[in-house]
């Protein structure tokens, strides 16, 4: 049924009508309504069959959904930045003991500095971690992502992770069209583990593994990444038939065919691609974009083909690997190893901690990757002067201060001269 | 406050343990009925042989006596969760397990909440006859999983939580905990400078945090009494909600004291007032173990080498005075003088 409502409202609508049988759920914004919108489903009768736990912390909420989820209990949770880290321990430990939990992650910043907006470090920090991670890039596919989620993490019998920007999708009121609990009940039937704690047949879970076998259980967990990359887009497929719209997949291509520029990125600030691209393709310029939807499993096989035939590849993430660069350039790049005549990668870190991710600026952007490529990590819409002045500032001054402080200063001090010389 | 039934003050039975000196023994001169889970060929063995325990592990005797009663007492039907520590480790590096019922470990801090989510899985299923306990060290509960455990106190979840207390993280060497008793000599509190061993003045007893939760059921209990100790975990099972269970279990490697030591050294515990044992129910504390004959701390203490610099060169450390202190303190404080003893 078609629908204007916000996204966390309509995800926790999808997820209701997976059947979640536990969900725990703890605050930490921008996920936070998502939680809320279960909360009155399952308080309100809506959503029956369900646990509704409230826990302490965020690594409760994973704790107590593992026990639910070894007991044979569909469980649930979701977080955001700071609360995946706080739950880091237990998000390696669902993997490794091969839990098919779905969490919601309202991608946030990660602190220090403390900040509460959109991008995609906390995903980042989590990619080893064996967990399958999907990327929608709108509300719609937000909603449609969970259904397949448990489906996909049924089947493998491992956790997966619903990347949701958050508050440009969690907070945003959209169109958005909540399937009927026959579809979704016809698309995911009811959860059968392959292990489980019973009296009837007592066994022993998350017993330690020595290293005359840790490889081989560690292989066997890469081994069932490397399956998903056939069943996502088969899952994906079998939505469609179902349901009649695309969403998920491996990846997605945007006016690639004979786009000698092409753009990678993932989530959300995707449609603003689009729309730059849509103005870019009239004037000419031959540019396209790939959208990836699993980054874990990493589509290496499918980029590749994707890519074959571009000249230069722009990888446009909101993460920043401190001290090396961009990941997902990492990864791309890894993809196109060996690859004979591989497009030149440029790398571009933006939208960090919420800043706007303007059409302008992509403009610029892809425009200087064919005229003046670049090497390294490029960080768009830089405020060069700012950090110019605290590096110097820094290097004069053994007790310099906090640095966050001293640049928003720093940008004080510019706006000051601005308003100035605009009176002037 | 009451005597335990079924302890010292259970009237026709009383004289008879007192005649062995000990509530260990005695099944032979009991009733059947009153005889132990243990002593019944129909125990089920929840933990069973071929572990890689210490010689004289008061964990191994007394997880295996605390599960054996909840065993029965749930009709098998029962699930439990072990946080990261010694029982973890010595009953199952895989494909071996000494578990002969469901058992899972995830992590050292979450077994609470992870025994949360087991109850919850139950309860949804409709599986409300099976039931849960989540069990750790000291270490497990106390520091690295306090927080989940105060969490599912509050929440009251069906869920019986079993503290195995040898006072340090004896699992990663001998390592100091909160719950390790001042002057004790550990790996990060060594026996070396002016003031060797724990600080004074530090720690924390759970069992009252429990009791302050409000839940429904709290109990202190030693392996020197296992009838009491089979008896307060088969109460648990009886209450539905959060309980606490916390069981004082002798350590030899721990410790520095003799395998054969274990059970004396739990018994020494109770009757120097180191070791208060007491049951409480919403709050309240509702029964103690009293102590017949006080013995003085220095009988507990010489038998451990965790305190041999208390005794250094035959001369007395001013510190036992202290340990003594706490003691009487306890005494005091739970008033478990038994009636017609003054000390």
């Amino acid at each position: 049924m078609l629908k204007q409502v916000e996204g966390s409202k309509a995800m926790a609508e999808g997820i209701a009508l997976c059947r979640p049988e536990v969900i725990c759920a703890y605050p930490i914004t921008p996920q936070t309504h998502i939680v809320e919108g279960l909360g009155e489903l399952v308080k309100d009768g809506a959503l029956t069959g369900c646990e509704y736990i409230n826990v302490e912390s965020e690594f409760a909420a994973l704790s107590v959904a593992i026990g639910a989820s070894a007991a044979g209990a569909r469980a649930y949770t979701a977080t955001s930045s700071q609360g995946l880290l706080f739950m880091a321990e237990a998000v390696y430990n669902a993997s490794g003991l091969g839990l098919p939990i779905v969490m919601t992650l309202g991608n946030r910043a990660i602190g220090a500095p403390i900040n509460i907006w959109n991008d995609h470090s906390d995903a980042m920090s989590m990619r080893d971690s064996g967990w399958l991670q999907l990327f929608a890039e709108t509300n719609q596919e937000a909603v449609d992502l969970h259904i397949q989620a448990f489906k996909l993490a049924e089947d493998l019998s491992m956790p997966v992770m619903v990347c949701v920007d958050g508050f440009i999708l969690t907070h945003a009121v959209e169109r958005i069209d909540i399937p009927t609990q026959g579809d979704v009940d016809a698309y995911l039937p009811p959860y059968d583990p392959v292990q489980v704690l019973d009296p009837a047949d007592p066994i022993s879970l998350g017993a330690m593994v020595g290293p005359e076998a840790f490889t081989e259980v560690k292989f066997l967990a890469h081994y069932k990444q490397t399956q998903a990359l056939r069943l996502i887009p088969k899952l994906s497929g079998e939505f469609r038939s179902r349901f009649g719209r695309e969403s998920g997949g491996l990846i997605r291509s945007y006016r690639t065919q004979d786009a000698e520029l092409i753009v990678i990125a993932m989530g959300s600030v995707c449609g603003t691609i689009k729309d730059t691209i849509d103005e870019m393709r009239e004037e000419g310029i031959a540019i396209g974009l790939v959208t990836i939807v699993s980054y874990r499993p990493f589509p290496s096989a499918a980029l590749r083909n994707a890519l074959a035939g571009a000249k230069d590849i722009v990888v446009l993430e909101k993460s920043i690997a401190v001290g090396m660069g961009g990941p997902l350039a990492t990864d791309v790049d890894e993809a196109l190893r060996n690859l004979p005549h591989a497009p030149h990668l440029h790398s571009a870190v933006a939208g960090l901690g919420g800043r706007p991710i303007l059409k302008s600026s992509l403009h610029r952007l892809f425009r200087q990757a064919i005229v003046q490529p670049w090497e390294g990590t490029h960080f768009l819409d830089l405020n060069e002067r700012v950090v110019g002045r605290e590096i110097h500032r820094t290097g004069k001054k053994r007790r310099s201060g906090p640095t966050a402080e001293n640049v928003l200063k720093e940008l004080a001090a510019q706006d000051l001269q601005r308003a100035k010389e605009g009176r002037a | 406050m009451t005597d335990n039934p079924g302890s010292a003050a259970d009237g026709a039975q009383k004289l008879r343990y007192y005649q062995k000196g000990t509530f260990t023994v005695g099944n032979r001169l009991v009733d059947a009925e009153n005889r132990s889970v243990q002593a019944s060929e129909e125990r089920s063995n929840a933990l069973t042989c071929g572990h890689r325990a210490c010689q004289g592990c008061g964990e191994a005797l007394g997880a295996r006596y605390a599960l054996d009663a909840a065993m029965r007492a749930t009709g098998g039907q029962l699930i439990a969760v072990n946080a990261t520590g010694c029982l973890e480790v010595f009953t199952t590096p895989y494909p071996e397990t000494s578990w002969q019922l469901p058992w899972m470990h995830s992590l050292f801090g979450n077994a609470a909440a992870v025994a949360t989510g087991v109850a919850a899985a139950m309860r949804v299923k409709g599986k409300r006859d099976v039931r849960v306990i989540a069990q750790g060290g000291d270490g497990g509960t106390t520091d690295i999983g306090f927080q989940c455990l105060s969490g599912m106190f509050e929440r009251n979840d069906d869920v019986l939580y079993i503290c195995y207390d040898n006072e340090g993280y004896m699992n990663t060497g001998v390592q100091r905990s909160s719950a390790t008793p001042p002057a004790a000599r550990t790996a990060t509190t060594p026996a070396v400078g002016p003031e060797p061993g724990n600080v004074f003045g530090t720690g924390k007893s759970v069992p009252r945090i429990a009791v302050a939760h409000r839940i429904p059921y709290v109990a202190t209990a030693t392996v020197a009494d296992l009838h009491d100790l089979e008896r307060k975990v088969v109460k648990a099972m009886s209450i539905r909600g959060a309980r606490y269970l916390q069981i004082d279990v002798p350590c030899p490697l721990g410790w520095g004291s003799a395998s054969h030591d274990t059970i004396k050294l739990a018994r020494l515990a109770v009757e120097t007032g180191f070791y208060p044992i007491f049951e409480a129910e919403h709050g309240k504390i509702t029964a103690v173990r009293s102590i017949r004959r006080p013995r003085p701390v220095t009988d507990y203490l010489k038998l451990q080498k965790r305190y041999a610099h208390l005794f250094k060169g035959g001369q007395e450390d001013p510190r036992v005075a202290r340990l003594q202190a706490m003691c009487d303190a306890n005494i005091a404080e739970y008033g478990l003088l038994a009636d017609g003893q003054d000390g």
